[in-house]
């Protein structure tokens, strides 16, 4: 019989072989799932993992590739401290959407100003602190009311939605829009634009703040005492409390910056690639970091692997709607079976396989 | 005033159908200490294979039996990342959902209907008979009838045979559970199974009863309202009954404001609300000399509410501005959470177990 | 090295360059949509897509035809275009009011390829822009409801508060009350153009309290099963003939005929004669089709719609000509003055005699 040992520390060896034996599982299932839908299943892993990269185009869609990973690594690397902490922030999308609204709000309000210096720094930061402030609510509820932070964060993503879309066809619709919903295009307002900072790169502001966080967050996690009381509470909250740790400021100091890094990716997104508060304002990116930051085993590295990994599926996802007019469910098909093999195949980091009867009961 | 208060409940009574069905599936699955965010998934690979098979076979037995298995069948798939390669259960259940939708998309494409099925009431004798309670509660399609009959069925087993309490141990802490020998794996992957069977049927209700037809992403979030009724409800059965009806409710309540175009029938919800509030403060306070404000914050946010809103219409206030009106369900729930303030969550829930010895 | 220096001179210019380079053989057109929805969803993005069959089995293989479906408004828009055009289309339909902004952003860094968006109002040298006046359908759909209605409440799902589903519920009301002055009408927002739950559930509260004539502004069937359901209720059709629930409940409807418009654009890419236009059509030209009118309908009733119709396709009559006034009572058009397109475009009031509120 077939059964899992824990081993005494990771492998290192399945640290780094279990993706690339995931990625080859799902692009072998991949494989068999396109030809059986009648395309052709070279052609069209080619498109999704080789040509976003390296293909005829590559130059057009790394730069994509960059914009989409972006938001993805800067909202997972908030959420893995949460995480790790046992603070279950599912709310990020929410959080996101309210940096987007509050600061596309500000920046609005200086419109048509032309200071750059004061309109983008004062969006920046009333984004993060709308994101926050909607991180903070279900932190003081659980601390308050022992609310369950899982419920109230994910009621308040509906909440949120609402709202943007009330607010573009409400007090933020273009009055220049012939009534239209949907605000002013904020990367067209050069006070407040979010553009490339380096022609043909991708790099935007957001892509310099999702590099950062990672970087902090690494030092924070293995040099600084809050990553250590971080990894504590996660593992044993008793320890935890027994070494004086509050538990009530790890939960509001989580959701605090969980919820400002979703509003600043929020603030990113809403100047420069979305443009506008709309209904349709690019979602899911709050939920899919989840995804991402599990993927990257809650590690600021693993994560913006993970990130990059989750914006090439996306990207090279479209190329082979494009190409091999592949259907956009299978592509869906196809994440879902990337992240099952991902997550499945990484028990042999921590596990053993043996065969045989347990000795020892 | 257009509203008719009688059809309006028993539309709440059909439109919190799916949201209770798969609710109640995933309170099995919480019970025994896992957490699945797949039931989005799940339900519209439900309501896909239902269509399908239903409207392929003409039976609408047929279709809701297949599509019981296919969200059984999909929550396999969780319950082997999960329970055998131990994989995180929120990544894995987010997952699910984005593998579904996907999923369903795929089969549903040229999804056809071949033979036309219908759902017929089944208005119970007698009691149908009965004014204004007949009609809401008697008189709807068996589905209805069945979700809360599951309702006082999973009650039973839970809290008054065997299997619910080595369930519910499993849950509480799977290490002790294991130590006294129960299979915590295979209850785990029982309770899993019976939770996507459960979504599976409330997908198919919402393809074959309530729109009914097939579109891509019809399920439209319903399955994540399910996720937050389970904790809502504090995993209590017969309070699951009361959180998708309060949900339904705010939902049906709000199109149907919409189109009335008055305020009457809100005047009426919240006047009875709030005497309800009143009516249960006032009790505690007699019976169990709990009467300070912080011991009944629900009744106090009610109360609070409900003055505020009295002011406002009397300040000749005439309509609501509708686009807000949609928060209400989120909002609503949030309250009730609040003034709640109960948390039983299984101890073990989400927490992953291997049974290293 | 070549791409290295293609990255150097920036994005836009690296775009153009490599489309001077000629990357296939060009012999045949190539068109691509950009769709909004699945192509399968029963309204909107499934007529685009049955349109733009229609085209491709006019030409024949004459044309190379690609298409990318459920693509969100936005960013992920702007990519899906340009990845079309860099993948070699000569011209691009993009299908839905939201890619407006990608569709000029993306028209200005490829200025051989020919776009055309569809419901936005932009345009630029290689962009065109095309619409229907379903308002002219909805005169008709008003003129059956007024008629049809026993109880003399008419509802109204209406999708996304935008100029065109107010145009629509004005023309509707307006055309209701002129044949039957007791109507009244109950609108209920969605916010959304397809939700087969929601419009369900909307449909479901409109029927029970008491309108049996539904309009629909949204894409799926399901409100005319929920009036099939409830026996006595009327419906229309919306974007899709959907006849199947013909006699009852859906007594005609609203039909988007883009076939045509797409015959000509891409023949016009062929013959090199493609130039930017404007085009907002109505029944005259086929933009706008009107379902057959069911045997539901009593024959009187439908010789007058019908003669509506005619009235409206032959340009002798416009469904807003005055006296119409403000919901607020102010005078909008006087006797005998029609309404302008540019009003039109922008409309964002009631007329009178509609109760609520636009959504703003």
């Amino acid at each position: 019989m077939l059964r899992l040992e824990k081993r005494p520390q990771p492998s290192t060896f399945w640290t780094y072989a279990a993706p690339l034996v995931a990625v080859v599982v799902t692009i072998l299932l991949g494989m068999a799932l396109f030809a059986s839908l009648g395309k052709d299943p070279v052609g069209a892993i080619r498109a999704i993992f080789y040509e976003p990269l390296f293909g005829e185009f590559s130059f057009y869609y790394r730069p994509e590739v960059i914009k989409k990973a972006a938001p993805l690594i800067l909202i997972a690397t908030g959420l893995a401290f949460g995480f790790r902490a046992g603070v279950w922030n599912i709310g990020a999308e929410g959080q996101y959407i309210m940096g987007a609204i509050c600061g596309a709000g500000v920046a609005l309000a200086f419109y048509p100003s032309e200071s750059r210096w004061l309109v983008f720094p004062l969006a920046i930061i009333a984004g993060t602190i709308g994101g926050a402030v909607w991180g903070l609510i279900p932190a003081l509820l659980k601390v308050k009311f022992k609310t369950n932070e899982i419920l109230v964060s994910l009621m308040l993503v509906y909440v949120a939605q609402v709202l943007i879309t009330a607010f573009s066809s409400g007090l933020m619709r273009n009055p220049e829009g012939h009534g239209f919903p949907g605000s002013r295009n904020l990367s067209q307002y050069p006070a407040a634009a979010n553009g490339e900072l380096f022609a043909g790169t991708g790099v935007h502001w957001g892509v310099i703040a999702a590099l950062i966080a990672v970087a902090v967050a690494y030092v924070i996690l293995t040099r600084h005492q809050f990553g250590f009381d971080v990894r504590l509470a996660g593992q044993s909250p008793k320890a935890a409390s027994f070494s004086g740790l509050n538990p009530n400021k790890l939960v509001i100091i989580s959701l605090l910056l969980s919820g400002g890094l979703a509003g600043l990716a929020g603030v990113f997104e809403v100047t420069g690639p979305a443009g506008q508060i709309l209904g349709s304002f690019p979602k899911f990116y709050g939920f899919t970091a989840i995804i991402v930051a599990y993927l990257g085993r809650l590690h600021p590295v693993g994560i913006l692997m993970a990130g990059a990994l989750m914006a090439l599926t996306y990207i090279g996802g479209e190329v082979a709607q494009d190409r091999e007019q592949l259907p956009a469910a299978a592509i869906m098909v196809f994440q879902g079976m990337l992240l099952f093999s991902i997550l499945g195949v990484d028990v042999l980091t921590n596990y053993r396989l043996r065969f045989g009867k347990n000795e020892v009961r | 005033m257009d509203i008719n208060p009688i059809l309006l409940l028993a539309a709440v009574m059909v439109a919190s159908t799916p949201v209770l069905l798969a609710a109640i599936g995933e309170l099995v699955v919480e019970r025994s200490g896992v957490l699945n965010l797949g039931v989005e998934g799940m339900m519209i690979t439900g309501a896909v294979f239902g269509y399908i098979i239903g409207h392929g076979s003409g039976s609408a037995i047929g279709g809701f039996a297949a599509a019981a298995l296919a969200g059984a069948c999909l929550s396999l798939i969780f319950g082997f990342l999960t329970q055998f390669l131990l994989t995180n259960q929120t990544a894995t259940g987010l997952g699910l959902t984005l593998f579904g939708l996907g999923l369903s998309s795929l089969v549903g494409q040229g999804a056809t209907a071949t033979y036309p099925v219908t759902v017929p009431r089944l208005p119970i004798p007698l009691l149908s008979d009965i004014p204004a309670i007949g009609p809401i509660l008697f008189n709807h399609d068996a589905v209805v009838y069945l979700s809360i009959l599951l309702i006082v069925l999973v009650w039973f087993v839970m809290f008054r045979s065997r299997a619910g309490l080595i369930l519910r141990a499993v849950g509480e802490n799977h290490d002790a559970a294991h130590a006294l020998g129960y299979p915590v794996r295979l209850v785990r992957m029982a309770a899993i199974f019976f939770g996507g069977g459960c979504a599976g049927l409330a997908g198919a209700y919402i393809s074959l009863v309530r729109v009914p037809q097939w579109t891509d992403g019809i399920t439209a979030g319903a399955g994540w309202i399910a996720l937050a009724i389970v904790v809502f409800a504090s995993w209590k059965p017969f309070r699951l009954l009361i959180g998708a009806y309060l949900f339904g409710g705010v939902t049906v309540l709000q199109l149907n404001l919409q189109a009335d175009g008055t305020l009457a029938l809100l005047d009426i919800a919240i006047g009875l609300l709030a005497a309800a509030a009143a009516v249960v403060w006032l009790t505690r306070s007699i019976t169990k000399k709990a009467a300070a404000p912080m011991d009944n914050l629900l009744s106090v946010i009610i109360l609070v509410l409900s003055v505020v809103y009295g002011l406002l219409r009397l300040a000749g206030m005439q309509t609501i501005p509708i686009e807000y009106l949609s928060m209400l369900p989120y909002l609503a729930t949030i309250a009730v959470l609040v003034g709640l303030r109960a948390s039983n969550a299984p101890a073990s829930l989400g927490k992953t177990f291997h049974a290293s010895t | 090295m070549k791409r290295r220096t293609l990255l150097a001179t920036g994005a836009s210019a690296a775009i153009a360059t490599a489309l001077g380079v000629p990357a296939r053989a060009q012999d045949k057109t190539k068109v691509g949509f950009i769709y909004v929805g699945p192509i399968n969803d029963g309204g909107w993005t499934q007529h685009h897509h049955h349109s733009a069959m229609e085209m491709v089995e006019h030409f024949g293989d004459a044309v190379d035809f690609v298409y990318q479906e459920s693509v969100p408004e936005g960013p992920d828009a702007e990519r899906a275009i340009t990845q079309m055009a860099l993948g070699g289309a000569d011209i691009i339909f993009t299908t839905s009011f939201g890619y407006m902004d990608p569709t000029i952003n993306v028209a200005a860094k490829f200025p051989d390829v020919k776009f055309e968006h569809a419901t936005g109002y932009k345009m630029a040298d290689n962009v065109s822009v095309y619409s229907a006046r379903f308002y002219e359908g909805r005169a008709v759909q008003g003129t059956l409801a007024g008629r049809m209605t026993q109880s003399n409440k008419i509802g109204y799902i209406a999708s996304v508060p935008i100029p065109e589903v107010v145009r629509g519920i004005n023309s509707a009301y307006i055309h209701a009350k002129k044949v039957n002055p007791d109507v009244e009408f109950k609108i209920i927002w969605i916010f959304e153009w397809l939700n087969p739950a929601k419009e369900a559930d909307a449909a479901k509260a409109l029927i029970e309290q008491g309108c049996d004539v539904i309009l629909q502004h949204t894409d799926s069937t399901a409100p005319q099963q929920a009036a099939k359901d409830a026996g006595n209720v009327y419906t229309f059709g919306q974007a899709a003939d959907m006849a199947e629930f013909a006699p009852m409940p859906r007594i005609s409807s609203i039909i988007d005929e883009w076939a045509p418009y797409y015959i000509d654009r891409v023949q016009a890419v062929m013959d090199g004669t493609w130039t930017s236009t404007n085009t907002w059509d109505g029944i005259g030209p086929g933009m706008v089709g009107i379902g057959e009118i069911s045997s539901a309908v009593p024959d009187d009733v439908k010789a007058e719609a019908e003669a509506l119709r005619d009235a409206i396709a032959s340009g002798e009559y416009h469904p807003f000509t005055g006296p119409i006034n403000k919901q607020d009572g102010s005078v909008w058009l006087a006797e005998g003055e029609v309404a302008d397109d540019g009003t039109l475009a922008g409309l964002n009031f009631y007329v009178e005699g509609i109760e609520g509120d636009i959504p703003s």
